[in-house]
């Protein structure tokens, strides 16, 4: 199920003095199975685009197509599209409301007319998919951990069973082993087929996680590619302040130092290959 | 050491929520710690160990249930001691919507000195001067509402220097923003930490930011488990992560690097250390 | 959306009116609007609107502007005017049915809509000229001789900044905890009005809990900041009143004088009432 976005300009208050261009004609296509990672500075209009992919905004100008559904044409059944397209905002724990978990991860299949036993089946194949054990199911959410309220929130939204995931900044207040365990479920589902779109501040992560890499800023697109193609434009990057993986910063500074090694480097352990591999080449080889 | 230098004190910190100690959740099981006056510390520890509750007792925000706290020597639970101290150690928080008292910057800049019952034209001085010091001098007449994250917590620290306080207490300040966000609350702390020797502890999950630090705190369930430099502290690998944190990437790569042979100092944290490190094995070679 | 109509009540511009002293704002807009309740025939509104077009071109701030401060209150401008059109007995104008409408009813109608007209352009200008930081400065000050009467003028006023400053992140909130639900199916523009009462329900729950929680956080934040309310506080700005702003309430006064004299002169626009 493609979402393709054609041209989209977006203003909020528009016609008042204080008319706001949160998009100015953006243009890309978020492919079947893709793990898109939303990356620019803050103001430079993510969460506006992300509401773009259920309709819960619709364009200025432009269209944006779901399935080939235009978002903005009459006969269009959003609510359909808004279970299609799986949408988390950010710190959704604090929007939790339901007296139990269950019902608060049941939220989302009752309102589709979802009934009885099935209801159960989609609560606990969603609470499978974060992890979280059954025993949590009638307790109530205000006394769990923030970790586990991330998942729960999560999960309300797998229950849904969407065909696309879109998270807001899903790691956002967690510690270090919270964010770890929220974004290895993320992995998994993507893994499983689902499309992946997730806004985040963290370049680590994204590096670390997307197959392609969209940045944003002033509500244009201004680098679309791998990660690797993106993170080559260090400077770039920078001056619209975003930031380069410190991994990535690290080959560079040596590089300027004179090592022969890649600079398109992501993670941890293609940075130890790249200099161990170095090391042991000047050790056995180089002129002693 | 002499009281003058300790800037906060710790000693047996009990605290627990609740109505009594049997029924309440114990945040606090008895933490001691010092923290010595210019000095730079990062308090890390997972989700519900106890950090802000530890930082609401350096300013007398909560009472201990046992032990006590001493700011610059002032006991927290004399009553006599709680608007010095709150004055002497300023406290800036996660979230910054949820701080501004005020919707124009520098009126909200001016609430402390106005509590204060200082005098108009030093308020205005050292509004003036408190904005000047965090790069936010631009926007004296701004709304709040229309400031980047990073720009507001920066008000938000000025709304604590105006206040002249010896120390400043942040509770997750960069959580919520962007890396040049981040990057601007970073810079501007250690500045007023180098320049006006202000005691600065700051709370993160960002292990990154920790490595900067004069000094790390590790909490734990409710205990300063760990505390030393970030080379100590990052070098306890098994431990760190048995507690659920992080260790920079640098630091793992350095171990990566140490069980292949290679003699990379364990003090090298930052990604420039680092780069020197490893062009002094080079050379060395 | 939102964010848009709350801050557009302040509108940013120069004029003598902007720079007026909120205080002698606050008492020149009392004073008005107890001359306007004591205006009871035409001529009086007369007065008074002519006194409001004075202060609003005074004030720049375009007429589309001050209009737009009237619309959310048509739905109540036209509620009344068919109220009195329908319910007044007196001579009848048409009828519909087992409707009647009156002239006395027409009359009386158009007198209350006026006058709220007439009110709610003035004091919207005052939210319109005067920054919320200026008006609640402003109303500790004029609400301080109640103090000994026991008012806390001081919180009260405090209060209201803090209302002031959290009704735009509210609304916000709101906002976003509305397209969260949406997102999972909620419904809120179908159905009929209970339907739709209804699934406003899940929306409170955490929008209360959210308001607490801030105003719990912005608690703590003051007290960290040593607030502990009125006493020992000073100020940064302290209010000055200057000429304009003598000249203003001296205005007003004068206006009150040509209302009692044309409310003795014309008499009440329909007998019988005040
Ligand atoms: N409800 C709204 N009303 C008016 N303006 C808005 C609204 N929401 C966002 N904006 C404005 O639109 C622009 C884009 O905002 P958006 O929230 O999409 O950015 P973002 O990239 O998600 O930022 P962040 O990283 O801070 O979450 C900003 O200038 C913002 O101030
Ligand atoms: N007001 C409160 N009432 C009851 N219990 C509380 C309260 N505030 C915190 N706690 C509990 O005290 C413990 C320590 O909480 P604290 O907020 O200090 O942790 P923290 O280290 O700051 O966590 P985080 O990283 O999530 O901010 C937790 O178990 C928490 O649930
Ligand atoms: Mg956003
Ligand atoms: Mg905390």
């Amino acid at each position: 199920m493609p979402i393709e976005i054609e041209h989209v300009t977006y203003d909020y208050m528009p016609g008042t003095p204080s008319q706001v261009r949160a998009l100015d004609d953006v243009c890309m296509t978020i492919r079947d199975g893709e793990f898109l990672g939303l990356i620019g500075p803050t103001g430079s209009g993510k969460s506006t685009l992300i509401q773009h992919l259920n309709g819960l905004l619709v364009p200025t100008s432009g269209r944006v197509l779901i399935d080939g559904l235009d978002t903005r044409a009459k006969g269009t059944d959003l609510r359909k599209l808004r279970q299609k397209v799986g949408l988390v905002f950010q710190y959704p724990e604090e929007q939790v409301f339901e007296e139990t978990v269950f019902e608060d991860i049941a939220f989302g299949p009752k309102n589709l007319g979802v009934l009885g036993e099935e209801i159960e089946a989609r609560v606990r194949e969603a609470i499978a998919l974060v992890g979280l054990p059954e025993s949590l199911l009638q307790r109530s959410p205000f006394e769990l951990s923030g970790g586990q309220l991330r998942r729960v929130a999560l999960a309300g939204v797998l229950a849904m069973r969407p065909e696309v995931l879109v998270l807001d900044e899903p790691t956002a207040g967690l510690d270090p082993l919270g964010k770890r365990e929220i974004l290895g479920h993320i992995r998994r589902l993507h893994e499983r087929g689902l499309t992946v779109v997730m806004v985040s501040h963290n370049m680590e992560d994204v590096a670390k996680l997307a197959d392609r890499l969209v940045v944003l800023d002033h509500g244009r697109i201004v680098l679309d590619g791998t990660p690797r193609e993106v993170f080559s434009h260090g400077e770039l990057l920078e001056s619209i302040g975003l930031d380069i993986p410190d991994v990535t910063k690290m080959m560079k500074e040596l590089r300027k130092r004179g090592w022969p090694v890649r600079t398109d480097v992501l993670t941890l352990e293609e940075a130890y290959e790249e200099i161990s591999g170095y090391l042991a080449g000047t050790k056995v080889g180089g002129p002693r | 050491m002499n009281e003058e230098n300790r800037a906060v004190v710790a000693e047996t910190l009990v605290h627990t929520y609740g109505p009594d100690e049997s029924s309440g959740v114990t945040a606090l099981a008895g933490v001691d710690l010092e923290i010595k006056q210019g000095e730079f510390v990062c308090i890390i520890g997972p989700n519900g160990s106890g950090k802000s509750t530890l930082a609401r007792h350096f300013n007398a925000l909560l009472l201990p249930t046992s032990g006590r706290v001493l700011v610059f020597g002032m006991d927290t639970k004399d009553e006599r001691n709680l608007w010095e101290i709150r004055r002497t150690a300023g406290m800036v928080f996660q979230n910054p919507d949820n701080q501004m008292v005020a919707t124009v910057v520098e009126e909200d800049v001016a609430f402390g000195p106005e509590n204060l019952g200082i005098k108009p034209e030093e308020i205005r001085q050292r509004v003036s001067d408190a904005l000047k010091a965090v790069g936010m001098e631009d926007f004296s007449r701004a709304s709040p509402h229309f400031l980047s994250g990073g720009q507001k917590q920066r008000v938000a620290i000025a709304g604590i220097l105006a206040m002249m306080p010896s120390v400043i207490v942040l509770d997750e300040p960069t959580a919520m923003l962007d890396p040049r966000g981040r990057r601007e609350v970073m810079e501007t702390l250690s500045r007023l930490n180098k320049e006006k020797g202000i005691t600065v502890v700051h709370i993160t999950h960002h292990m990154d930011e920790a490595v900067h630090a004069d000094r790390v705190i590790v909490m734990y369930e409710g205990k300063a488990v760990l505390s030393g430099s970030p080379a100590e502290v990052f070098s306890q690998t098994e431990d760190l992560s048995k507690w659920g944190l992080d260790v920079p990437f640098v630091e793992r790569l350095g171990d990566m690097l140490r069980k292949s042979g290679y003699e990379v100092s364990r003090s090298a944290l930052t990604v420039e250390e680092m780069v020197d490190e490893l062009c002094r094995l080079r050379s060395s070679t | 959306m939102i964010r848009g109509v709350i801050i557009g009540q302040y509108y940013p511009v120069r004029s003598t009116v902007h720079s007026m002293d909120p205080r002698a704002k606050i008492l020149i807009a009392t004073i008005f609007m107890v001359i306007l309740f004591m205006g009871n025939n035409f001529y009086c509104f007369l007065a008074m609107g002519l006194f409001a077009v004075i202060a609003v071109l005074l004030s720049k701030v375009p007429w589309h502007v001050v209009v737009r401060t009237v619309r959310p209150m048509l739905f109540i401008l036209i509620f009344t005017l068919a109220l009195h059109l329908f319910l007044t007995p007196g001579p009848v104008l048409v009828r519909v049915g087992p409707i009647t409408a009156t002239w006395s009813g027409l009359v009386q109608g158009l007198f209350i809509g006026t006058r709220l007209v007439i009110l709610i352009m003035f004091t919207s200008l005052l939210t319109l000229t005067t920054s919320p930081v200026e008006l609640t400065d402003g109303l500790e000050d004029v609400l301080r001789p109640f103090s000994r009467l026991g008012v806390p003028h001081h919180e009260l006023a405090m209060m209201m900044t803090i209302a002031l400053r959290f009704i735009p992140t509210l609304l916000e909130e709101a906002e976003r905890i509305m397209k969260a639900q949406m997102a999972r199916g909620a419904d809120f523009q179908s159905g009929n009005m209970l339907r739709r009462a209804r699934n406003l329900a899940p929306l409170l729950v955490p929008l209360f809990v959210s308001a607490f929680r801030r105003a719990d956080e912005l608690a703590l934040a003051m007290e960290a900041r040593c607030y502990r309310g009125g006493e020992g506080r000073t100020r940064m700005k302290k209010l000055e009143m200057h000429r304009a702003d003598y000249v203003g309430i001296l205005l007003v006064l004068l206006a009150s004088i040509v209302v009692v004299y044309l409310r003795i002169k014309f008499g009440p626009v329909i007998q019988g009432t005040v």
